[in-house]
């Protein structure tokens, strides 16, 4: 069963297509002094009319996590455990993802976590996918 | 400001949940009127009072939904509404109930959830599209579509789950305390014949035997979808006086909707339950030691845990402790979820909210059977929508 794919929308295209490029830009209110996420037209809270887009480095911290041991819904039904994680970027802002690249048992409220860009080259999108940041 | 606690819940009706459907297919209108006509006759008011009612939905009808319902029941309505409020509604219908009421547009309001979705099919329509996005919207435009169902951020359990995980790393974690909760409550379901785990007790190792579906969360942590269906009738105090039974007064409400998916919560463990909760006592002039029972929203153990420390009945990182120290059945010292809650009652999908204030009604009525707390007047309801997103807190007493 197929995995649903987002699709960009005419507000959150420059989101999409950052990440295409293997970068990640998000929006941010000069007048509220606040990254911003997800894409909006107004900024939260403010409704200030001032977002604009800026590159981070999408370096952050696990927030939360789950393990999944059951498939959250029937696409997932080869996919578990599924390792379903909110990161909180440095800039602030949070986001819902995946974690890769990492067994369950290694996993850390708080643990600093990396960008893995997931390319869709048939879905023509790319899917930002989280990892450990290990000393070398 | 609030309410004055003129209005009451003269009547409900709860059907006893089930796992399978015992009764023939019915379409939502049909239930909504099979029920409303429960709720009519146990508080022995003449239907043709009522001239308000308040919806979750309709399975037939997307929109129009008050006046397809005044339609099918041959009532006139002063006041007509659909709340949206996820686990909530039930809560939030009761207080609009209350309010539309002592505004003085109505004599009496039905509230009514439909809780069975064995539903009537069509032999010339192709079957609906089975859906898993569940309170997740993927259609497009959607910021779930787009930023959390692609991850297979969705349902309910995974979010629940990120909640405890959080809880543990900032306040520590004790499963046989969350276990306990569910515990105490299949104690109360003991009690309560209509509940649909009555005679299946279980310990706190069953609960941890019970296998992981979302670390930390156990299967027996978690509701199971039922069918059935519940519902209340709120009238003013002419005809609560001259109803059947003893009335239950909506003292005091509060309500607070702050996100939709908790990845965008300000602080996760900090839940507008919080707010909801300070604003009901304070409406109701009530103190947390003036409650005699509460029914607290169950969809899992860690969404009681929350709602006890949010509520004000312990501190905030104190809840493992508590429910550790505190007997929760019916004969202990905090009655808690007095006929099973959800999780051992029963959920009947939409309708398990509506449980947590008929539980209410029981106890406050005196009509809770075995499972009847002694001398029950204060009643501290909650409801939960979404992952803890949207809550309302009730106060109901008795005269």
């Amino acid at each position: 069963m197929e995995k649903p794919l987002p699709e960009p929308t005419p507000v959150s295209a420059p989101f999409w297509a950052a990440l295409a490029e293997h970068r990640i830009r998000i929006q941010y209110s000069p007048s509220a002094g606040e990254y911003v996420f997800y894409p909006r037209l107004l900024a939260p809270r403010t409704l200030a009319d001032d977002l604009e887009w800026r590159e981070i480095s999408g370096l952050g911290t696990l927030y939360t996590y789950t393990v999944a041991e059951r498939p959250t819904a029937p696409p997932w039904a080869d996919s578990v455990p599924q390792l379903l994680a909110v990161v909180q970027w440095d800039e602030g802002p949070r986001f819902s993802t995946e974690l890769v690249n990492v067994e369950p048992a290694e996993l850390r409220v708080g643990m600093r976590v990396r960008p893995v860009f997931c390319d869709q080259p048939e879905a023509g999108i790319t899917l930002l996918r989280y990892e450990p940041v290990r000393d070398r | 400001m609030g309410l004055r606690g003129e209005a009451a819940i003269v009547g409900f009706v709860e059907l006893p949940p089930t796992r399978r459907p015992t009764r023939p297919a019915m379409f939502t209108l049909d239930q909504w009127a099979t029920l409303a006509k429960a709720a009519i006759e146990d508080a022995g008011v003449d239907p043709t009072r009522v001239n308000g009612l308040v919806a979750s939905g309709l399975a037939e009808s997307e929109r129009f939904v008050p006046a397809t319902l005044s339609e099918y029941l041959g009532l006139p309505l002063n006041y007509g509404e659909v709340v949206d409020l996820g686990g909530a509604t039930s809560a939030g219908m009761v207080w609009r109930a209350a309010v539309a009421v002592e505004l003085g547009l109505c004599d009496a309001v039905l509230a009514v959830v439909p809780g069975s979705y064995h539903l009537p099919r069509s032999t010339r329509r192709p079957p609906a599209e089975p859906d898993y996005f569940g309170a997740s919207s993927n259609r497009y435009g959607s910021p779930q579509a787009e930023f959390e169902i692609p991850y297979g951020n969705l349902g309910q359990n995974a979010p629940y789950a990120q909640i405890a995980r959080r809880y543990a790393a900032e306040f520590g974690y004790d499963p046989r305390a969350t276990a306990k909760i569910a515990v105490d409550q299949r104690t109360n379901a003991c009690a309560t014949p209509e509940a649909v785990f009555h005679g299946q007790p279980i310990t706190v190792d069953d609960v941890l035997a019970s296998p992981i579906i979302a670390d930390p969360l156990h299967l027996l942590e978690m509701v199971m979808r039922c069918h059935g269906g519940a519902g209340v009738l709120v009238a003013n105090a002419d005809l609560a006086r001259r109803a059947r039974h003893r009335p239950v007064w909506i003292r005091g409400f509060g309500e607070r909707i702050a996100f939709k998916t908790p990845t965008y919560a300000e602080d996760l463990l900090r839940s507008p339950l919080a707010s909801a909760a300070e604003a009901a006592f304070r409406m109701a002039g009530v103190r947390r030691a003036d409650v005699d029972m509460a029914s607290i929203y169950d969809c899992y153990t860690i969404t009681v845990l929350m709602s006890l420390e949010d509520a004000g009945f312990c501190a905030k990182g104190e809840g493992m402790r508590w429910v550790t120290e505190h007997d929760l059945t019916f004969r202990g010292d905090f009655p808690l979820n007095t006929a099973g809650g959800q999780l051992s009652f029963g959920q009947a999908g939409m309708a398990g909210g509506m449980h947590h204030v008929c539980d209410a009604v029981r106890q406050l009525t005196g009509r809770a059977g075995r499972a009847q707390v002694a001398d029950c007047n204060t009643a501290f309801v909650s409801g939960t929508g979404g992952i803890m997103s949207e809550q309302v807190a009730l106060i109901l007493q008795g005269d």
